[in-house]
């Protein structure tokens, strides 16, 4: 499995072989506040990098979140159905959202490293 | 002292500041209070039934089986309960209610009396036309003074509320669309990222794909982007104004301009209409269709007082689709109605309420107008928009203002930049101000502000109500300045119930009270 990597909408990217697991940032969970609901995209949905593709609600805000790679939907984390709070406990590990078969992977190339990221949340 | 040795002078305070727990859990005036239902007290009664009801039953075996669930108690019982819950509650009547977007302003007691006049209050909706011409005429000069305002020939008075009122909009936009053979096509709607929600979600509603306006530094609409995104797939445009940062756009004139020039129509969010009544005509500004908050710019009452009522204003183009019933004649001829195509109303999309929409607030939003005439109409915008600036003027060197110092329209939005490294948020600053006997003033939104605080003030408070609000605000802020975190953290300490768990709330609902809800959550 590769390093962590994110996009500028505050997704994370973990790529094991051509799939790459989604999810949104320890920063993104911080600024949301307690994550009380997730809509997540439909298994073998195809999604296009930069679509919106889910949605997780707080109690501040609902946001869309984008997917940070093209591909098909091959798995979704259906605990977080019943226990939205992963996104809090562990936006980068237990509260992924979903799995997408990578279609392009060049598309990785735009996305920034841990130290990169870090960088561009303090702007 | 009195001679008993009493002291005359109250106590000091203990020493954590803490007020002591009652017995009761009241606190004197302020008294805990369970809900209704957890006061039955079975064979208690406030009247006096017949034991056997004569009546033979007629609804054989679907006639209810389990208990009906409703209290018992006497008549005492239930007016002390519901006096007693009345007292804890926080309206316009009982202080300054800074609600960004909301408007809450005073409703003034003529158009309560108004209101209750039997004529108007006792009216049935299916009386025959001949017998409620004067409910009609009222409609009528209601229709006739919103037109003259918002300078558009179209009013639609069913609608009831906001929401409702930007749906009949754009159900009128999509008819008109539909009859030139262009619905199929346009299937976008353009709103601001700082839209009420309600737009998005109202386009949504009829199918459309909302895209997303950004917004330029200024908070306002940025131009070339919104030009860019225009193309023949494009309905229409839902846009706020004054928008929902508080500020006029002033590039509203070169947006109709473009939506009208690729075939599309302009809804206007009429929400804020309060900031420019009898100033700006809507008309003017190129807008297709506007709803008008009658509980928001008329004075009527809402937020738990009253309901909405949304009339929608039609320029010439989409006035033919408006919704049915229609009101016609004059003072001259009398009123009579139109309520099918059959009678002449082919071109209506529609009815969109069972009857008028709510007669209560058309009564007391004419009574308004009259009682204000023009000149107090436009002096009550005026006056709106220099409270909101005073508030502004005077909060902007100790909290934060997005959009720099320049005027706003009748709300002052702040942001939570003047909170960063206190531990402090938005939400606990305000949850602070319920301690100082204010009702918080709208916070997150909108969304394109990080911690949004949205305070509009409206034209009805005095100038020593927003200084000592200010001055409270003020007192907050430098609190927050010297780190003095357990305030806000802690807050509301004085409120009949301390911080309540949101995230429970919202994750795990009880949206109704059983008998057994105790068990329920033990359980878990």
């Amino acid at each position: 499995m590769t390093d962590i990597l994110f996009s500028e909408e505050h997704e994370w990217v973990r790529v094991d072989g051509d799939v790459a697991t989604c999810g949104i940032s320890e920063y993104a969970q911080v600024q949301l506040g307690d994550v009380v609901f997730v809509d997540l995209p439909t298994l073998g949905a195809e999604v296009n990098k930069d679509d919106d593709c889910a949605v997780v609600e707080s109690v501040k805000a609902a946001s869309d979140v984008y997917a940070p790679v093209s591909g098909e939907v091959i798995e979704i984390n259906e605990a977080l159905e019943t226990d939205p709070g992963l996104v809090n406990s562990d936006a980068q590990g237990d509260g992924w959202f979903f799995k997408v078969k990578i279609s392009d992977a060049s598309e990785l190339e735009g996305l920034m490293d841990e130290a990169a990221y870090a960088k561009f949340c303090k702007g | 002292m009195l001679k008993d040795g009493r002291p005359t002078r109250p106590l000091p305070a203990n020493d954590s500041g803490e007020p002591f727990a009652t017995f009761t859990g009241s606190r004197a005036l302020e008294q805990d209070e369970p809900l209704i239902f957890e006061m039955d007290s079975p064979g208690a009664v406030g009247v006096d039934l017949p034991t056997k009801v004569a009546a033979k039953t007629r609804l054989g075996d679907l006639a209810r089986q389990e208990k009906v669930g409703l209290p018992s108690l006497a008549e005492p019982t239930v007016v002390r309960h519901y006096t007693r819950i009345s007292r804890l509650n926080y309206g316009i009547d009982t202080g300054l209610f800074p609600l960004g977007s909301c408007t809450m302003k005073h409703n003034p007691r003529l158009n309560e009396r108004m209101a209750r006049l039997p004529g108007f209050a006792d009216l049935h909706p299916m009386q025959p036309v001949s017998t409620i011409q004067g409910a009609l005429a009222l409609m009528q000069h209601l229709k006739n003074w919103l037109s003259v305002l918002t300078g558009m020939p179209g009013v639609a008075l069913p609608p009831g509320a906001g929401a409702h009122g930007e749906l009949c909009g754009m159900m009128a936009i999509k008819a008109a669309l539909n009859s030139r053979g262009d619905g199929e096509k346009r299937r976008r709607v353009l709103a601001p990222a700082s839209a009420h929600g309600t737009n998005p979600a109202t386009a949504a509603m009829l199918g459309y794909q909302v895209d997303e306006i950004p917004e330029n530094d200024r908070g306002r609409v940025d131009l070339e982007a919104f030009k860019a995104m225009l193309g023949e797939d494009v309905a229409g445009i839902m846009l706020t104004n004054p928008n929902t940062c508080g500020v006029f756009e002033n590039d509203i004139r070169a947006i109709a301009d473009a939506i009208h020039d690729i075939g599309g129509f302009f809804y206007c969010d009429g929400a804020n209409f309060n900031a420019i009544v009898g100033r700006v005509r809507p008309g003017d500004l190129g807008v297709d269709a506007m709803h008008i908050n009658l509980h928001k710019t008329f004075s009527t009452p809402h937020g738990g007082g009253g309901p909405g009522a949304g009339p929608v204003v039609f320029s010439e183009a989409l006035a033919p689709f408006a919704p049915i019933p229609w009101i016609v004649g004059d003072d001259e001829t009398g009123f009579d109605l139109i309520e099918s195509s059959d009678q002449g109303a082919t071109t209506s999309f529609g009815r969109m309420k069972g009857f008028h929409g709510q007669m209560g607030m058309f009564t007391r939003a004419l009574t308004y107008i009259l009682s204000h005439g023009s000149d107090g109409l436009m002096q009550a915008s005026g006056d709106a928009v220099l409270a909101a600036n005073y508030v502004k003027a005077r909060l902007q060197d100790v909290m934060s203002a997005p959009f720099g110092d320049g005027p706003c329209m009748h709300e002052a939005l702040f942001d939570e930049s003047f909170l960063k490294d206190t531990g402090i948020t938005t939400l606990d600053f305000a949850k602070a101000m319920i301690d100082e006997g204010y009702h918080p003033m709208t916070m997150y939104f909108p969304l394109v502000v990080k911690g949004a605080m949205l305070i509009e003030p409206t034209e009805s408070e005095s100038k020593e109500s927003l200084d000592k609000f200010i001055d409270c605000l003020r007192f907050l802020a430098e609190e927050a300045k010297n780190r003095n975190v357990e305030r806000f953290q802690q807050a509301p300490r004085f409120a009949p119930r301390r911080r309540l768990d949101e995230t429970q709330a919202a994750r795990k609902p009880i949206l109704r009270w059983r008998p057994n809800v105790q068990e329920l959550q033990a359980a878990e």
